[in-house]
């Protein structure tokens, strides 16, 4: 049943992503690229979890390179998308 | 009651809501300009909360690895976003998008070696999560050393790479359901049982970061930014495997959406060059030469080249100039010196504009990036489709550095490869000028007909000289 659960969410979200982002001007395109690519950083989660949880040193080794790239990602992607947008000005 | 809602992870699946709603308000308000900025932060505070909430929770024990990790981590990629040019920007993006992957990939081994019953789902997740995980971690590194130039941006095509490519994705769905079944096709066939869950996944590692490479390595320069876009959006999926790995529904919230983005830019990208995602992934387009499209009888004419001191008298002269980049702009670095030219002649009285086709450059948006980073005001970028109409009207039209966009066969020549695209249609302007480094054809060797047309002049030299060149004649 918690798969169904899951299942639906991802399902809706789909749609959702869809018709959230459907118009978007190409001066755009990079910052929502870099930014959206920050929010796929929020595997972190799953690395934390890992990381951090009474399992075996292989399963904690895994997830302390996972939590590293996925903060590389979730770090970097914000602030380079911001220091993009900061420049993106009407004049 | 608060200390039993911690316990029971009532406070930290609340968070994760919470969380979804400020991505999903963070990515509408990415995708319009006046608000991007914050919704950047908007959608920032979410993986905040997520994160902190996360550290929060009872089944954390130990928390020096994930220091480690999260300080390490962040540094580096603080480091980098910091200190990145601009014109390193696809790079970049590639390599993010690789990390991203990558750590989806090791959050589902993790979760392998975490079970202790055998469980479905939860291998068919894993097993997923490992595919898509591998394809764009390796697929994005070799993105990255395309972009970078660590490796020859040309299409690389050998023969018998569709079957390759074919049989290595047959391998990895029978590694798939073997994996996720336990059913091993060798136990059947050789009677024995070599092969066991954990060497499985090593074998769909493996497998998954050989497809990654066969997918990325026949895409030409050109064609970047679809795949850009297309591994952005397997970024997003990968994170999304994960979440059903772990069964956390943010995660599946969070990847799905970017998913959803990737693949809506990646369709923006195949359609301004009128082609087929499927045909972008397989063509290998400009690996081939050019005998096709460049029959000897069908480009007539010279070129006319020009020199600065006359370029200059024309532009004088000119009450509506079109400045289209492309990556040549980039390589040169000339956004600067574009832009001060662009204000230099609208001090002269004359109408700037910039036409920045979609596919222009190395990533989606590269020319939009350039140019702000050069200080262009966004409200005079244009797309093809508002400026082709008034083509006619403008005096003259300045082509840094972009070929395959401009190209006029894309609407004269059916048999051109290019035939079809939509493109900046320059050559009905009553003047081209053409910045190029030689007559040397462009990434895919496909002729452009618009060097020889009547009202084109070309002006030789690297684009940034050539512009620097044009910006002094103004000032002196």
């Amino acid at each position: 049943m918690e798969m169904m659960l899951l299942l639906f969410v991802l399902v809706l979200s789909i749609f959702l992503g869809f018709e959230l982002i459907n118009k978007v001007p190409s001066t755009l395109h990079t910052p929502l690229m870099s930014g959206a690519n920050a929010i796929s950083g929020i595997t972190l989660v799953g690395a934390i979890l890992s990381s951090g949880g009474d399992s075996s040193s292989i399963t904690i080794a895994l997830g302390t390179i996972a939590v590293f790239l996925a903060s590389l990602n979730v770090v970097g992607g914000y602030l380079v998308t911001n220091r993009m947008l900061r420049m993106f000005k009407k004049k | 009651m608060i200390l039993e809602a911690f316990q029971n992870n009532t406070f930290i699946n609340l968070s994760y809501i919470l969380a979804s709603v400020l991505f999903i308000f963070g990515l509408k308000m990415l995708s319009s300009p006046d608000t991007a900025q914050r919704g950047n932060f908007v959608s920032s505070l979410g993986m905040l909360l997520a994160v902190v909430v996360t550290l929060l929770s009872k089944e954390i024990v130990s928390f020096q690895f994930i220091l480690i990790g999260l300080i390490g981590g962040g540094a580096v990629g603080a480091i980098a976003a910091i200190r990145i040019k601009m014109t390193s920007m696809p790079e970049l993006v590639a390599l993010l998008n690789g990390f991203g992957g990558a750590s989806s990939l090791l959050v589902a081994s993790a979760e392998l070696f975490a079970l202790t019953t055998s469980n479905l789902v939860a291998m068919i997740a894993i097993g997923i999560a490992t595919i898509i995980g591998g394809v764009t971690f390796s697929g994005s590194l070799i993105a990255f050393g395309k972009l970078s130039e660590i490796m020859p941006g040309k299409p690389y095509l050998f023969i018998g790479q569709k079957i390759l490519t074919g049989l290595v994705i047959l391998l990895l769905l029978l590694l798939l359901f073997q994996f996720c079944s336990g059913i091993f096709f060798a136990e059947i066939l050789f009677g024995f049982d070599w092969i066991n869950a954990q060497y499985a996944l090593i074998l769909l590692i493996v497998l998954s970061l050989l497809l990654g490479i066969l997918l990325a390595i026949p895409i030409g320069g050109a064609d970047m930014p679809v795949i850009i876009a297309l591994l952005n959006s397997y970024s997003g999926l990968a994170a999304c495997a994960a979440g059903f790995v772990i069964g956390n529904n943010v995660l599946i919230v969070a990847g799905s959406l970017v998913g959803a983005s990737g693949l809506i830019l990646t369709n923006i990208m195949c359609k301004a060059m009128n082609r087929s995602l499927l045909n972008v992934l397989f063509g290998g387009f400009g690996a081939t030469d050019s005998s096709s499209s460049s029959g000897e009888g069908k480009v007539q004419g010279d070129v006319k080249p020009i020199n600065i001191a006359d370029s200059y008298l024309i532009l004088e002269a000119a009450s509506s100039v079109l400045i289209v980049p492309g990556y040549g702009m980039a390589v040169s670095q000339a956004q600067h010196s574009v832009r001060e030219l662009g204000e230099l002649l609208q001090d002269n009285g004359c109408e700037v504009k910039y036409a920045i086709h979609p596919v222009a450059g190395r990533m989606p948006g590269h020319m939009n990036v350039l140019l702000a980073e050069a200080n262009v005001s966004y409200d005079v970028l244009v797309e093809p489709q508002d400026v082709n109409p008034i083509m006619d009207t403008i005096d003259v039209c300045i082509v840094i550095g972009a070929n395959d966009v401009v190209n006029p066969d894309a609407r004269e020549d059916e048999s051109s490869p290019i035939y079809g695209m939509p493109v900046i249609e320059v050559d009905r302007a009553k003047t081209v000028f053409v910045l190029k480094r030689s007559m040397a054809s462009g990434f895919a060797g496909i002729e452009n007909s618009l060097f020889f047309k009547q009202n084109t002049r070309m002006l030789f030299g690297d684009a940034k000289e050539s512009v620097s060149g044009l910006v002094s004649e103004f000032k002196s």
